[in-house]
């Protein structure tokens, strides 16, 4: 194969910035080429300097970030050496990033068709006219439904799906030769991002872009990138083409994140997820030799915390490197990979009993017109028929995308909206219509929530052990002082935390932390039902594992039953017993996790299946692709909620009529239109290739 | 009741990160050089009465320049007013009454507008229409209007000093409590406060303001610096603290006729007061200089 000049390389780069306290090392060291057509992922957890990768490429790092040494050679040229002018000359034309936030890189006072034909007019000899064709012509190459419409759209008036496909565009109007994508689908959904995953792929193979494609998410990586840099604290840690490093990782940080996402096959119960204990060193705080030594299983004193460790090939695999000083000498057996398994549970009586309910909001709305018309009040649907049970020491996972109704059910159920209609029986006593103020403070703290953000659930304001007291004094639990102190203790051991952690303040704790404080606040109580919001998607993903292992251990421990809540399904099929898929208010499909999981599905659920990123070059997923973003609840299509996107839709009757629910098994139920034949005849989703199958 | 349990917890902490926050002033010269201003007038006011100093109301000999020895063997540092009062001695009285005035308008003004301003901000509905239409009443009024107004239709006393700037400055305040609140009360934090079954007023005073206080504290030093400005003018116009007590304008009105061949009698009280608004304008300046920092 002859030489070609990279599209990118980064030699040696070290990257600081200039703080209060001092220079802050962000990136050390970092090698990376980027070669025509390729993609080159970067993976890493929050902190680990990959986001600076890319604005030092783009040569934007902000007042007090510089290049402390090393160079970028964009082209064989060294963009440390070119002018201000030169350089604006390239970004946006020659380079072209896309954030993580699409509504962010979006003017809201322009129409998009005028964004779009900003960029040809800057950085090309082109007339107006010819400017807004090109950006038309793009509009329909990322597939949005009626582009002429959208070029005269405002970013609002679009969804979040759409407005990431126009900045796409946006940045593919100029043929860039290197596109820079830094967490593109975080913000969306899943069915949202498998589209938009499945367009940078075409995009990339179709104009030849090579790209650089940041992520948390190994699935998404393994999906989109040819090669891929693992970063741990500033540092590469290891790097090679995607195969070797997912399944021949040489390095002890790759394996433990590996060992952390719920691949399938993992259980909770008998193969639970392994944490990375501890957590990412603050720049100042690095240790010496191996960055990565005190958080790793086959830590060797006296190899590990000397001198610096450098990046070294790994025999007779050319262009794989690690950076670890003994990984020849790793027997990957011995390290402590074994974590406690935990006997399955039996589940009780039920606890949780939802019968019928609905919940509708009413819009008004003040405009003139609709007055006239009439129509001044909207009613929106937000839960229709919602029908489920959860017994004692369950875990029951409500699945949907935002929208979906999951939101408002946890509302409703904590009391802070009344159910429109039907019933809500906890222990017996129904709760669909009283509210929070009106329950017994017994009844409050059986019912208790764990929040999604755990940046924003703690008050700022006030100490930790004095939010957690004021829990237990409100439900009651105890009032002595004493006894309250001793409680908290108690219940910081239940979550693991050192107990002088009562004395912190909220900012002083990490995220993984903030949610184990989050946990024992809703553990205050001696729940009987707790609500989990999303408690591990704002989390790394090496602390999800811990977050996870800890509900599951808490939930053994005292028999409570787990109401989880989250789109992710890989997190889902790990963690419970019994799935619930809602899509737009509606229950469309439940049953066991197993039943969910295999074949018959709903056609909603064998889409989100294919949608979820599995990490694991093992496994084959069937592409279903869906089309559009979910319809406003305002405005829900008739019949079948899912008709408006179904691939499996069967004619007019999916849209006159609601769909009958089926049952397959006792308690495995599924709202479709669809023939008995064709359930039977439907494949599983997501097929390892090891003979087995495990969906 | 409650209130006082979760205050109680937090006290010790609250105190240590009063401490720190001090510390943090050293990072702004100006917070430092502002504070300095204000601490220099605060002990000049506490040591009046233990300093050597003349009877601020005693007519001694008029119109003595600065530095003038006086009949008793004394020294007129600052010199003599046109009734021959020492007038280091009415800038250090007049500066206690100031302060002291000035202090308590700000804060009761502020307790009223945060109070407003978190009901309108958290409850929202009909509390918030009210609150703001009475708001935007007050603020419509030309401030001096609504001092004169007050101060001629109830005397001028301190306590109708602290009425009037409450009238003139709680709108603000709240107006800036409201949209602090508007945001803060989307936070998780709020929610599960609600889903603990709080009440109202538990949120209000113990979830929502203490969160508010970055904001509140830099505007705070700016309106103690507007009071102080505010309890010159009225003392100007001759609406202030009744008579014989000092204040610094009061003092720049009786002699500004004399300011031509006495200058030394309006130009020291005029500085005195320039000084102490410019130490709470600089400290307000400097924190918000070290908040903007992180």
């Amino acid at each position: 194969m002859e030489e070609q000049t990279p599209i990118l390389e980064c030699r040696n780069l070290c990257i600081s910035y200039d703080t209060r306290g001092g220079e802050i090392p962000a990136v050390i060291d970092f090698n990376m080429k980027v070669m025509p057509g390729q993609g080159v992922g970067i993976v890493g957890e929050s902190g680990c300097g990959k986001s600076t990768v890319a604005l030092a490429i783009m040569q934007y790092l902000g007042s007090n970030g510089y290049i402390k040494s090393g160079e970028i050679f964009f082209h064989g040229r060294d963009m440390r050496t070119m002018s201000e002018e030169e350089l604006r000359a390239l970004r946006g034309s020659k380079i072209a990033m896309i954030y993580q936030e699409p509504m962010a890189s979006l003017n809201p006072s322009m129409k998009i068709g005028d964004q779009l034909a900003e960029v040809p007019l800057f950085h090309e000899d082109v007339t107006i006219n010819e400017a807004k064709a090109r950006a038309l012509e793009l509009l329909e190459a990322v597939k949005l439904p009626d582009p002429k419409r959208i070029m005269e759209s405002y970013p609002h008036q679009i969804s979040g799906g759409q407005q990431q496909r126009v900045v796409i565009a946006m940045a593919l109007l100029s043929k860039p030769d290197l596109l820079l994508l830094d967490e593109p689908t975080t913000a969306l959904d899943v069915t949202v991002e498998r589209g938009i995953v499945e367009l940078v792929k075409e995009i990339s193979a179709e104009f030849g872009t090579a790209m650089i494609y940041i992520s948390h998410n190994l699935g998404l990586i393994l999906d989109t990138c040819d090669r891929v840099t693992v970063m741990y604290s500033g540092e590469a840690v290891e790097d090679g083409t995607v195969n070797e490093v997912f399944d021949a990782m040489c390095h002890p940080y790759t394996s433990g994140l590996f060992a952390s996402i719920p691949l399938p096959g993992a259980d909770k119960n008998e193969r639970p997820l392994v944490p990375i204990p501890g957590q990412l060193p603050l720049p100042h705080q690095r240790p010496q030799g191996c960055f990565f030594g005190p958080r790793c299983a086959f830590f060797k004193a006296g190899t590990c915390d000397q001198e610096k460790v450098r990046m070294r090939s790994v025999p007779e695999e050319e262009g794989h490197t690690v950076r670890c000083a003994r990984f020849e000498d790793i027997d990957w057996s011995e390290g402590d990979h074994e974590a406690v398994t935990v006997k399955s549970v039996k589940s009780g009586k039920v606890v949780l009993d939802v019968r019928n309910m609905k919940k509708y909001y009413e819009i008004r709305s003040s405009s003139i017109l609709a007055m006239i018309r009439g129509d001044a009040v909207k009613t929106v649907k937000a839960n229709e028929n919602i029908n489920f049970n959860a017994r004692e020491a369950e875990t029951v996972a409500i699945v949907g995308e935002s929208g979906c109704g999951k939101s408002t059910f946890a509302k409703v159920l904590m009391g802070l909206e009344e159910a429109t209609d039907g019933q809500v029986v906890l222990n017996g006593e129904d709760l669909a219509h009283v509210s929070v103020q009106n329950r017994k403070a017994r009844t409050v703290g059986h019912l208790q929530m764990v929040f999604q953000n755990p940046f924003d659930t703690l008050n700022p304001s006030h100490s930790v052990g004095s939010q957690i007291a004021r829990v237990i004094r409100k439900f009651g639990v105890e009032k002595d002082p004493n006894k309250v102190r001793e409680k908290v203790n108690e219940l910081l051991d239940l979550v693991k935390l050192p107990r002088d952690f009562a004395h912190r303040r909220p900012r002083q704790l990490s995220g993984g932390q903030k949610q184990r404080i989050g946990i024992a606040s809703a553990y205050a109580g001696g729940p009987a039902v707790v609500v989990a919001d999303e408690p591990v998607s704002a989390l790394d993903v090496s602390v999800q594992a811990a977050v996870t292992g800890l509900l599951t251990e808490i939930q053994n421990d005292l028999r409570s039953t787990l109401l989880f809540i989250s789109h992710d399904l890989s997190v889902v099929r790990y963690l419970s017993d019994r799935v619930v898929v809602m899509y737009l208010g509606h229950i469309v499909e439940q049953g066991t996790t197993d039943e969910v999981f295999s074949p018959p599905y709903h056609p909603y659920t064998e889409a989100l299946l294919s949608a979820v990123p599995i990490a694991d070059t093992s496994v084959e997923q069937k592409q279903i692709i869906l089309k559009g973003d979910i319809p406003s609840a305002v405005n829900p299509p008739p019949g079948c909620p899912f008709q408006t996107r179904c691939p499996r839709k069967i004619g007019s009757i999916c849209e006159t009529e609601e769909p009958p629910v089926k049952e397959f098994e006792p308690g495995h139920q599924i709202a479709c239109h669809l023939d008995e034949d064709v359930f039977s005849s439907m494949e599983p989703v997501i097929v390892t290739h090891e003979e087995e199958k495990i969906a | 009741m409650t209130t006082e349990i979760q205050s109680n917890d937090t006290s010790p902490s609250a105190i240590s990160k009063m401490f720190k926050s001090i510390g943090l002033l050293r990072e702004s010269p100006i917070a430092i050089f502002g504070l300095s201003l204000i601490l220099f007038w605060v002990i000049l006011a506490i040591l009046a009465p233990i300093l050597p100093l003349y009877d601020p109301n005693a007519p001694l000999e008029p119109f003595k320049a600065p530095l003038a020895d006086a009949r008793d063997g004394g020294l007129y540092w600052l010199g003599t007013d046109h009734k021959g009062r020492d007038i280091l001695s009415r800038v250090s009285f007049g500066a206690q009454q100031v302060l002291v005035w000035a202090t308590t308008a700000t804060a009761v003004a502020y307790i009223v507008g945060m109070l407003m301003g978190v009901v309108a901000g958290y409850l929202g509905g009909w509390w918030d229409e009210i609150i703001s239409f009475i708001s935007n009443v007050l603020l419509s009024f030309p401030v001096i209007v609504l001092y004169i107004i007050i101060i001629t239709y109830l005397g001028a006393t301190g306590f109708n000093i602290v009425l009037a700037v409450t009238f003139a400055s709680a709108p603000g305040i709240m107006r800036i409590v409201r949209g602090l609140v508007l945001d803060l009360r989307t936070r998780d934090y709020i929610f599960a406060a609600q889903t603990r079954g709080e009440s109202s007023l538990y949120i209000m005073l113990v979830e929502l303001l203490p969160n508010a206080r970055g904001p509140l504290i830099v505007d705070a030093c700016l309106r103690l610096g507007y009071t102080t400005i505010t309890i010159a003018m009225l003392g100007y116009l001759g609406l202030g603290l009744p008579p014989p007590q000092p204040t610094g304008a009061k003092m720049n009105a009786e002699t500004q006729p004399l300011g031509s061949f006495a200058g030394h009698m309006a130009v020291v009280p005029a500085a005195a007061i320039s000084s102490l608004v410019l130490g709470f304008n600089l400290l307000a300046d400097g924190l918000r200089e070290i908040s903007m920092k992180d």
